[in-house]
């Protein structure tokens, strides 16, 4: 069952941004910071952690669970110590996506060359 | 006036049956991506034992690790024009964003090209996340004690 949880939540969050894409003059980098605002806003509510266990990977994979990451990071840190913990912990598991990113695309930049 | 109103019929019509085709193939892409996700990491956790939280953030690498290779390749803008929004909305998006602004600006130098525009596309994304999720904790600190 939670196969289909997944197909239905990561492909009907995709058809709103196609959605969204065509009948508004947005760009693609739009619709991703607004998905990752989202998340971090269903986090907020609480629904997101509801909605991966719910659907497993259809919601970890989309780029609004880099939203929920921050901000669960981020309340973990205030749970620890205090105000401070937001500043030092927002980050942490979001690093996983960050660094990847960074490390994966410098490799490849270097090692590829563009193609005109 | 007849051929008119037959064009008007046909500049209303097209456009939507297009959007309408795009909807659907995001959703089958983005679904797709979904349902392999799952499967991959169900697959991982049965054969390497690992727990749930790190089969997904396995998935989560891997996805950033092919996005990243295609789009060194130079092709995954092909696939983003025939998979539209089901390819940018999940992780794939991001790392295509960072791999190609990287692979873009290589040529003006390592540091002046590569280093100052490497999260030229991806920056948003990290700011307005960073800004809003601790804007929300600081919300949640206030609200909840």
């Amino acid at each position: 069952m939670i196969y289909v949880w997944s197909f239905t939540l990561a492909g009907l969050v995709c058809m709103i941004g196609q959605i969204i894409l065509d009948n508004t003059k947005l760009t693609a980098g739009h619709i991703t910071s607004l998905f990752t605002v989202i998340g971090a806003i269903l986090s907020f509510c609480g629904i997101y952690s509801w909605l991966i266990e719910k659907c497993g990977a259809g919601a970890t994979i989309l780029i609004m669970n880099f939203g929920h990451m921050l901000f669960t990071s981020g309340m973990i840190g205030y749970d620890e110590i205090g105000i401070l913990g937001i500043f030092t912990d927002l980050l942490c598991k979001s690093s996983l996506a960050i660094v990847s990113a960074i490390v994966f695309s410098f490799i490849f930049a270097i090692l590829f060359k563009p193609r005109d | 006036m007849n051929k008119e109103e037959y064009k008007k019929l046909i500049a209303k019509k097209k456009p939507k049956e297009t959007r309408a085709k795009n909807a659907l193939i995001s959703f089958v892409v983005g679904g797709t991506i979904g349902v392999s996700g799952e499967l991959v990491s169900h697959l991982m956790m049965m054969s390497f034992g690992v727990s749930k939280a790190t089969s997904y953030m396995l998935v989560c690498l891997i996805l950033i690790f092919g996005a990243s290779l295609l789009t060194a390749l130079g092709k995954f803008d092909d696939w983003v024009k025939k998979g539209k929004c089901g390819l940018i909305v999940p992780t794939t998006g991001f790392a295509h964003s960072v791999t190609s602004a990287a692979m873009e600006y290589r040529k003006d130098g390592l540091i002046t090209g590569l280093g100052a525009n490497f999260f030229k596309l991806a920056g948003s994304v990290i700011l307005y996340g960073i800004v809003s999720a601790f804007f929300l904790c600081l919300l949640k600190v206030v609200i909840y004690g």
